[in-house]
């Protein structure tokens, strides 16, 4: 098992690519023809308005629901490759201790109980948790909490991270120490797909932007072009109606 | 005559036998049947809970409807099965502690199923794509859930065990009520209310509640505390 897990992370999953992938509950499109590769190495925000399938197209790509029509596929052949992990934009942290949160994941991963150990500790220091780590995750600080998740997500050495509006919920200086690690699992070599609604976010992380607009992805491309030329109305709205307040 | 409540007192504060063997025997049939319950409840609560299949709508009516079952129902049934003319007469279980076991366990199972269900139920709609996020599958779930939805579970389990301590019903008519054998608390009250020697009665009442009483701020404690502890 620990064999094929070292094999696995060797080899690269990405890219992701979607094909003409479509979500629908019931008769309601929500996501409608979408065509995306996600490219390694790179942090890609999906931007849109709310209710334009932001959270989820990422759900999509990480594997929690299936696209109805279209498909979603690793360069791994695997359907849902595990060194992929994904912070949800309300993440649910264990009734447990930090500790206990961050070893979660890694058991069901099947490491023995002495690696696991190790690499939480790393974990913990890694993420400045080491204080925090014998308390009960449920009342940790809202910064605090997410640090945690995404201390979870990266405990697992994901080649890409998906995130769910990050700092959604923070105050500047929790949404600075989130970008900060963002940043840091960049270069570590970590893939990002993240979702924002926060413009100015949007501009200090983004290398690609893919922008949805009622379900369909109606812009992509690098990140400068997409800011200082968008090219349709709705992008253009968008970037306005957000930089006038 | 003496107060029964004066004679209560000092029963208790003798120690008296037949007192201190009434109370063993009663928390020993109710504790094994409330572990036995939980054993088999638990697990099958949780899988009701994050199982899918046709008919669990019935299911679930009907555990729920099991809370309710009358303690001399439940006694009767185990009667008739246990009576030497039942399925399992051969047995020779009626009027044993066993049989007493087996009538509390069929009252408690439904509550702890049916709590657990519940709990698991609304965990699960919490947890669910978290779990399947971080790679734990529907199976796997079950004991994650279990675990962090133990504040609420052992709070119902403790209802549970109030339950069985309380009744009479079952225990009189599948246990028989015989002295050092199968009397229990509140088989014992009916007796000497009935015989109108009420000392030991009421010394029997005074300890029935003040278990209900300590199981309730057990529970109640346990609750406040995790609520600071775990959030």
């Amino acid at each position: 098992m620990k064999v094929d897990k070292v094999i696995a992370s060797a080899t690269t999953i990405l890219p992701l690519r979607l094909k003409d992938m479509s979500y629908s509950v019931g008769k309601t499109r929500l996501l409608d023809g979408i065509d995306l590769t996600v490219k390694a190495g790179r942090r890609l925000v999906v931007m849109g308005p709310n209710g334009a399938g932001k959270s989820l197209l990422l759900r999509l790509c990480h594997g929690l629901i299936e696209p109805t029509s279209g498909s979603i596929s690793w360069q791994a052949q695997d359907p849902r490759p595990a060194a992929q992990a994904m912070v949800l934009q309300r993440p649910v942290l264990l009734r447990r201790s930090v500790r206990a949160n961050l070893d979660y994941p890694l058991a069901l991963a099947g490491y023995a109980r002495a690696a696991r150990y190790e690499m939480v500790q790393k974990t913990l220091a890694r993420f400045g948790l080491i204080p925090l780590a014998e308390r009960p995750a449920r009342l940790l600080s809202g910064g605090e909490q997410q640090r945690l998740a995404l201390a979870r997500a990266w405990a697992l050495r994901p080649q890409v991270l998906f995130l769910d509006e990050p700092s959604a919920a923070l105050d500047p200086s929790a949404t600075r120490a989130i970008e900060d690690l963002i940043f840091q699992f960049s270069a570590e070599g970590i893939t990002i797909v993240m979702t924002s609604h926060d413009l100015f976010q949007a501009r200090r992380l983004a290398q690609d932007v893919a922008f949805l607009h009622r379900g369909r992805l109606i812009e992509r491309g690098p990140a400068a072009q997409f800011f200082d030329a968008p090219q349709t109305p709705e992008a253009r709205d968008f970037l306005g109606g957000e930089l006038i307040w | 005559m003496d107060s029964p409540f004066l004679i209560a007192i000092g029963l208790i504060a003798a120690g008296d036998p037949a007192l201190t063997e009434t109370i063993a025997l009663s928390l020993k049939v109710t504790l094994t049947a409330v572990s036995i319950s939980c054993l088999i409840g638990l697990p099958l609560g949780a899988g009701l809970a994050l199982a899918q299949f046709p008919g669990r709508g019935a299911i679930v009516v009907a555990f729920n409807a099991l809370m309710g079952l009358p303690p001399v129902v439940a006694g009767l049934l185990v009667y008739l099965m246990l009576s030497r003319s039942g399925p399992l007469g051969d047995l020779a279980l009626l009027f044993t502690p066993t049989a007493m076991v087996i009538a509390q366990t069929i009252l408690i199972l439904p509550i702890v199923i049916s709590l657990t269900r519940s709990v698991v139920e609304d965990l699960w709609a919490e947890y669910r794509e978290q779990l399947r996020s971080l790679g734990a599958g529907r199976l796997r779930a079950v004991p994650t859930l279990l675990w962090d939805g133990r504040v609420s579970l052992v709070t119902g389990i403790l209802a549970g065990f109030g339950r069985a301590s309380a009744e009479v019903g079952a225990v009189l008519i599948v246990g028989g009520n015989i002295a050092g054998h199968t009397r229990t608390m509140t088989t014992a009250i009916t007796l000497e209310t009935s015989r109108g020697s009420l000392g030991l009665a009421v010394a029997l009442g005074i300890i029935l509640l003040l278990i209900t009483l300590s199981l309730n701020a057990a529970a109640w404690g346990l609750a406040q505390s995790a609520r600071g502890r775990l959030g």
